[in-house]
């Protein structure tokens, strides 16, 4: 007698098979010291390191994002427990009020009146044009002129109660970390104060901010009256799956075509040099855009195959991963065969050579570790460019399903609001705020693990 | 030399023919005709005949490789392989959904794409490089440092957020040029001026931050300390050995792009309403012409090819190592 | 004329400054030449380019003068000290492939000095630099001027490089291993030019080099320098007959040569300290035979033996000679008892590269790296495969061990043909024959553990039978065996020495019992008294294991010390072969006369009679017709240059490829 169901969405499958392989990959990692003297020096890095706070906080809402449910309907008693179409997700369940406070158009950041007149009944008065009340924002208030100091009431005591949690977490840390004046001035190996510092920011943005998302629309509301907070997050998984789950496609492409390319020459090498040169001469964006029109007639041609919407735009999410995993992988494929040709003149592939040892295994052993670096480099690159690409295809038609979050479709909606008079500016500037808080994040990350794994830079 | 550039033209042709043959299984075969017919005419007009109708108006409705029905050489000739694509190699692209020659309307489009494209490349590359340059010369000081932090941000912001922003910011609030369209000849400067200028900034963060690694790597070579040795002073040793060095593969790298300016730019002349190539093919995706992306990828793919050959071209010039080899 | 006064340099690393150079002072007078000796690391380079301030970007000047004529370069502002910089005080690299700038053209990289400092353009700079290219000797210099540094061989860019430095006539030379890089042909060529420009020009050097060889060659007074300090500044005759500081006497004892075959050469234990660990007290007391207690705790002071000898070290016996008295006994067997039966026998071995071309990438042509080879290897002994670069002699060794297929040819390895074999035959073959590389660096896989390095072999040849233990064990016995601890096991690579890491090649290869082991330049990569190590190394695994070595190498003073047999290569062919003592002592091929005239002999007496050898290995691709020797041989006639020699057997060991040998 459950009242929800649980459904595993196919990107959810992935995205938390990512986590076990991260988890996996990890303990790995701890294991051998080598890779862990690289990723030290990652964290050794304090703008890599703050960078990687930020990430974190926005995996968490990706991942609270996908843990996937059917609450169950109000039905007689009796009858079979009958579960809605409508698919949540943990992060829903969280946001509940954010997800269901839902005005009737737009409004502004804060505002407790809509933001265009409308025409009301006033009881003994006749109709009025005047802004109305919203339905939920301020609504708590009997006086809507009390909003600034209730805000700054709120605000206040959140940012003490966050300050108050940062100094706990910070005294943690200094505890075990050899004091204040270690963890300050640098010399802990790990970078904390860099951590600290962005968490601190990060804790005083983010709790002053949901501390009033119950009681207003802190980035207003867009057309249809969604709260655009809550659009924001819910994008937050979109970019992350773009980003992680393409590379998840291409990375055994590339690197496979890639080293079998580089070691074994010969025909096998020109046959995929000439793959990869006829897929990178097609331009990009188009042969996106085929490949995504084609998927288009592909799925409106067989409706019958996916039970809820929800499904249908997973699936469209996923089939963009993969067919941005297809046109992409012929860079990274390049590099390696590059390397593969320079590692397999080394003397150590050579000595075991001499000792008769198989290609595969020399391959597997001694190959594939030490291209690594470049892999996970790549792969940090990556992230950034495709959550961008993913804005620009969704806007220009061939990006996620229109009904599925994402900056892009955010964007796209938003396309018309600065036209209007008076401006509408919430939206975009939330969302692209919000996308480059994320890129830039991953970019100062990506540049950590750089410098730390590559052997020119150290 | 000569043997080399003949062997790389040569090359060209079986790749072309690769790129021929994965549009077409794309559109062709993952797709048959039928569901294209479907997807154009909308739910409600759906009936066998209207689709019989629809591929036979377009030439959909023969075999796609082999016509057995016919004889002689238009076995092969009469069939949609060959129309739709083998006979793009020579220039034939068919008509748009709306009955529009499309290797016309790629000829007079050709133009507006590229009074954006180009001006928007040659001052790119020259800003970049200027810039990258400089932070190569005040390397490790805290211009270097803030100018790569700055890079790193600029190359955060989307590319959206420059074109919407730039509008809203110069012609919308300012007033200094028109929002968007085009004119014909010399009257075009207003409608060009920003969006070539919003091209140059969105793009000159990930290359002046790539060109300086570049100059980098050539700073630290042995040369360079031989030119130290001799008593050159810093400006002579960075435009006389590392600037001549360094540009090797920054002009290289850049070659291969340029044909591809023909295509133009889908976001910005898509915002800026500029009828050239992009906006073309935004609008076919748009409507789903499918007629119009299947030739957008072959002219692509052919400028593309163009570029690695002209790169080939351009390292022979610039390159004393293999101009004499 | 120099002064160098108390110099210190560093490197940033991080925050800290970590001195490479830590109070070096010595003078050098006009027309003289003064060497800096030392192993790598110990801060010679550094110092060489401190003098200028040319110093890597990390580099930072600590402190100290270096006066020039009674300015203090070190104090100048960077534009003043420009105009000595290539003017009256020029530098040239170790490196000449990559110090020359690839994209301009000879004569604009000379012209720049000209123009700099001596105010030349035009017609003017191209005649004065065209007289400096034949000053340097080069030939055809007129071509030449208009020619990119690719176009030029490596002898010929060294002397571009020394052309660049004389432009600006400077009074002070410093040469920085000015000729590390080369062949010892062209090696003794370079050393031979710039002495002559020495003496022509009155120019004073300062040379930089690890070669007591070089150092014997040129030097009129010598430094030597030990973890960033100098230890010992003599004269050449007081430095070579009386060296004072253990150190220095440590690296004569290693060097191989003849005289010490039979006994093992004597090894400095340990390693340099690293920078960022230096000891107080003496810098060499760890690794010092004569160490007393005062030495870890108090810096010697500077004190004078004889006059102009000084030396930094507490310890005051009188200084070692004689070394040489103690010649042991020669162990070598009788050359003419060659058992009936050869572990390895090469026949006619060809490996050929096809050079495609044009169009359709035809073969055009073929690369004839190895041009009919044949060789013998008996149980127990060393044949040294000796020549300079690009002769083709790590081509044999791969060939024989199939790493790259031979085109023709017959290699049998204990009376098993390998040419051709299957690669079950192939397999069986790999337990007999192993290899040890050049470059320690390269040769061990930086994400393995050395237990797994070391078991490779065991695992993929299944030696060592099938039980868990086995494995282990044997790791640990030829850990033991090449004298590394037994922890060594689950460590990486990284965390070893040069030294060390040539240990565990050697370990490797031992894994699986081979019987033949090609060395190819196993010590070309380490220090002096590292090689010293491994080559006792060698030797002790050789008389307990009785492997042969296939030992190949460029360097004279390891073949005198190692082999039994030599085999002298030129351009894919074997030119000569024998008996050590018959190849060494006398040599019948010119160009093996040659190659051991040119090499820089470290003793007093070492100048001897110089064959002096003209021009370079010509390339393997278009080998010149005729005897592949004939243009650079002295005694080339006609028919050297129609017809190939025939091979003239002068013993029943000893062969020669020559028309006219001696």
């Amino acid at each position: 007698m459950k009242d929800w169901q649980f459904v595993m969405l196919w990107s959810d499958l992935l995205v938390w098979l990512l986590v076990a392989a991260a988890v996996g990959i990890a303990v790995l990692i701890v294991r051998t010291p080598p890779l862990l003297a690289a990723w030290r020096r990652v964290g050794a890095n304090r703008l890599g390191m703050a960078a990687a706070t930020v990430l974190l906080a926005f995996a968490a809402v990706g991942l609270l994002d996908s843990l996937h449910y059917r609450p169950a309907l109000d039905g007689q008693p009796g009858e079979p427990l009958r579960y809605s179409v409508e698919v949540l997700s943990a992060l829903d369940a969280l946001a509940v009020r954010l997800r269901t406070q839902q005005e009737k158009s737009y409004s502004a950041p804060f505002a407790t009146h809509a933001f265009a007149r409308e025409t009301v009944d006033v009881p003994g008065v006749g109709s009025v044009r005047e802004f109305p009340r919203l339905k939920h924002g301020g609504a708590h208030l009997a006086d809507p002129r009390l909003a600034p100091a209730d805000i700054a009431l709120t605000a206040g005591r959140a940012t003490l109660f966050a300050v108050l949690a940062w100094l706990a977490v910070a005294a943690a840390v200094a505890a075990r970390q050899g004091g204040w004046r270690q963890v300050w001035q640098g010399r802990t190996p790990f970078a904390w104060n860099a951590v600290l510092a962005a968490l601190g920011g990060l804790l005083l943005v983010l709790v002053p901010m949901f501390a009033l998302a119950g009681d207003y629309h802190v980035f207003g509301t867009d057309k249809v009256g969604q709260d655009v907070l809550y659009q924001i997050l819910k994008s937050v998984r979109t970019a992350l799956i773009i980003g992680l789950v393409t590379t998840l496609v291409m990375l055994p492409l590339a690197v496979l075509l890639g080293i079998v390319a580089g070691y074994f020459r010969g025909w096998v090498d020109d046959l995929i040099q000439y793959v990869y040169t006829v897929l990178n001469s097609i331009p990009g964006v188009l042969l996106i855009a085929a490949a995504i029109l084609m998927m288009q007639v592909l799925i409106d041609t067989h409706p019958q195959w996916f039970a809820t919407a929800a499904e249908r735009a997973d699936l469209r999410l996923l089939a963009l991963c993969l067919i941005l995993g297809v046109t992409s992988w012929t860079g990274l494929c390049r590099l390696l065969r590059g390397e593969t040709l320079k590692l397999r003149e080394l003397e150590y592939i050579q000595a075991a050579q001499a000792f008769g040892v198989s290609s595969g295994r020399i391959i597997l052993r001694h190959i594939l570790p030490n291209l690594m670096h470049i892999v996970i480099i790549s792969l940090v690159m990556d992230f950034s460019g495709l959550v961008l690409a993913e804005a620009v295809l969704s806007y220009v038609g061939i990006g996620v399903d229109p009904t599925t979050n994402s900056f892009g479709t955010m964007i796209d909606n938003a396309r018309m609001e600065l036209g209007r008079e008076p401006v509408v500016w919430w939206s975009l500037t939330a969302a692209f705020a919000a996308m480059f808080l994320l890129v830039l994040a991953a970019n100062l990350f990506a540049d950590a693990v750089r410098d730390a794994f590559d052997p020119r830079a150290a | 030399m000569l043997a080399y550039l003949v062997r790389r033209l040569l090359y060209a042709i079986p790749i072309l023919i690769g790129v021929n043959l994965i549009t077409f299984a794309l559109f062709f075969v993952v797709n048959t005709p039928d569901d294209m017919a479907r997807m154009q005419l909308g739910v409600k007009r759906v009936t066998p005949d209207a689709i019989v109708q629809w591929k036979a108006e377009r030439g959909y409705d023969k075999p796609l490789f082999v016509n057995s029905a016919a004889s002689g050489l238009s076995t092969v000739t009469d069939t949609i392989f060959f129309e739709k694509s083998a006979r793009m190699f020579v220039g034939d692209f068919g008509r748009a959904e709306d009955g529009r020659d499309i290797a016309r309307e790629i000829a007079t489009r050709m133009g507006p794409s590229l009074a954006i494209a180009l001006p928007t490349f040659v001052l790119g590359l020259f800003v970049a490089v200027v810039s990258a340059l400089a932070l190569a010369f005040f390397r490790a000081t805290p211009l270097d440092v803030w100018g790569v932090v700055l890079c790193v941000a600029a190359m955060s912001v989307s590319g959206l957020f420059y074109i919407i922003g730039g509008q809203f910011l110069f012609a919308k609030l300012f007033r200094l040029v028109p929002i968007s369209g085009y004119a014909d000849g010399l009257d075009a400067w207003r409608f060009l001026v920003l969006p070539v200028l919003i091209g140059v900034v969105s793009g000159i963060g990930g290359s002046t931050r790539w060109y300086r690694t570049i100059f980098l790597e050539e700073v630290g070579k042995d040369y360079v300390r031989t030119a130290r040795a001799k008593g050159l002073g810093e400006h002579a040793v960075f435009f006389r050995h590392i600037l001549r060095n360094a540009l090797i593969p920054i002009l290289t790298g850049v070659v291969v792009v340029i044909p591809t300016l023909f295509m133009g730019s889908l976001l910005t002349e898509s915002f800026f309403g500029i009828p050239g190539l992009g906006s073309y093919t935004i609008d076919a995706i748009g409507a789903q012409d499918f007629a119009v992306v299947r030739s957008m990828v072959f002219i692509g793919s052919l400028l593309y090819i163009v570029g690695l050959i002209l790169t080939d071209i351009s390292y022979t010039l610039v390159d004393p190592r293999i101009r004499f080899s | 004329m120099l002064k160098i006064a108390d110099l210190r340099l560093g490197f940033s690393v991080g925050e800290r400054t970590l001195l490479a150079v830590d109070g070096v002072s010595f003078t050098i007078s006009r027309g003289e030449t003064f060497a800096l000796l030392g192993e790598s690391g110990c801060g010679k380079s550094a110092t060489a380019q401190g003098i200028l301030r040319l110093l890597p970007p990390a580099g930072r000047v600590a402190g100290g003068r270096v006066e020039f004529d009674g300015v203090d370069l070190l104090a100048l502002p960077e534009a003043e000290l420009r105009d000595y910089r290539g003017g009256r005080l020029a530098m040239i690299f170790q490196e000449p492939g990559t110090s020359l700038n690839p994209v301009l053209t000879v004569g604009r990289q000379i012209g720049e000095v000209l123009e700099r400092h001596r105010g030349l353009r035009g017609d003017a700079a191209r005649g004065q630099a065209l007289a400096l290219l034949r000053q340097v000797g080069i030939a055809d210099p007129e071509r030449r001027l208009d020619e990119y540094p690719f176009q030029l061989s490596g002898g010929m860019k060294q002397r571009v490089m020394i052309a660049i430095a004389l432009a600006g006539e400077p009074e002070l030379l410093i040469a920085d291993e000015p000729t590390t890089a080369l062949d010892v042909t062209v090696q003794a060529q370079i050393l031979d030019l710039l002495a002559k420009l020495q003496v022509d020009r009155g120019m004073a050097m300062l040379l930089i080099t690890h070669d007591l060889g070089v150092v014997a060659r040129m030097a009129r007074r010598i430094g030597v320098m030990y973890a960033g300090e100098l230890v010992e500044v003599a004269s050449r005759e007081a430095f070579f007959s009386a060296p004072r500081h253990p150190y220095t006497q440590a690296l004569f004892a290693a060097l191989p040569e003849v005289s010490r075959r039979g006994a093992a050469l004597a090894t400095i234990p340990g390693q340099v300290p690293s920078l960022a660990a230096m000891p107080a007290g003496c810098r060499f007391a760890e690794r010092c035979p004569q160490a007393m207690p005062v030495c870890r705790t108090q810096s010697p002071a500077w004190r004078e033996v004889a006059d102009g000898h000084v030396v930094r070290c507490h310890w005051q016996a009188p200084p070692a000679t004689g070394e040489k008295a103690a010649i042991a006994a020669v162990d070598r067997s009788n050359p003419s008892e060659i058992p009936p039966q050869p572990l390895l026998a090469i026949n006619a071995l060809q490996v050929h590269f096809p050079i495609r071309k044009g169009i359709l990438q035809r073969t055009v042509g073929q690369v004839r790296a190895v041009d009919g080879v044949s060789l013998a290897i008996s149980p127990g002994r060393t044949l040294a495969l000796v020549g300079e670069s690009g002769c083709g002699k790590t081509t044999v060794g791969k060939a024989l061990l199939q790493l790259i297929r031979p085109t023709a040819g017959s290699v049998r390895l204990a009376g098993h043909e390998l040419v051709g074999a299957d690669a079950r035959r192939l397999r069986d073959a790999r337990r007999l024959a192993q290899m040890v590389f050049q470059d320690p660096f390269a040769s061990l896989n930086p994400r393995l553990r050395i237990g797994e390095i070391i078991g490779e072999g065991l695992t993929a040849l299944a030696v060592g039978g099938k039980n868990a233990a086995g494995p282990r064990v044997a790791i640990a016995a030829l850990l033991a065996q090449v004298g590394l601890p037994a922890d060594a096991v689950d460590r990486f690579p990284h965390e070893f020495s040069g030294g060390q890491r040539q240990r565990i090649a050697i370990a490797r290869a031992l894994a699986v019992q081979p019987q033949l082991l090609v060395c190819d330049e196993p010590t070309s990569a380490l220090d002096v008294s590292v090689q010293a190590q491994i080559l006792n190394l060698l030797k002790t695994l050789q008389a307990e294991l009785g492997v042969a070595y296939l030992f190949i190498t460029h360097n004279f003073a390891v073949v005198e010390y190692l082999a039994h047999d030599i085999a002298v290569m030129y351009l894919g062919r074997i030119v000569e072969q024998g008996g050590a003592e018959e190849v060494l002592g006398r040599p019948r091929h010119p160009y093996t006369r040659a190659l051991l005239s040119a090499v820089p002999v470290p003793r007093l007496d070492g100048g001897g009679q110089r064959i002096a050898l003209a021009g370079e290995t010509p390339s393997p691709a278009k080998p010149p017709g005729g005897c592949h020797f004939h243009p650079r041989c002295p005694k080339a006639d006609a028919r050297c240059r129609e017809v190939y020699p025939a091979v003239v057997m002068s013993s029943a060991t000893h062969a020669v490829a020559c028309h006219h040998p001696d």
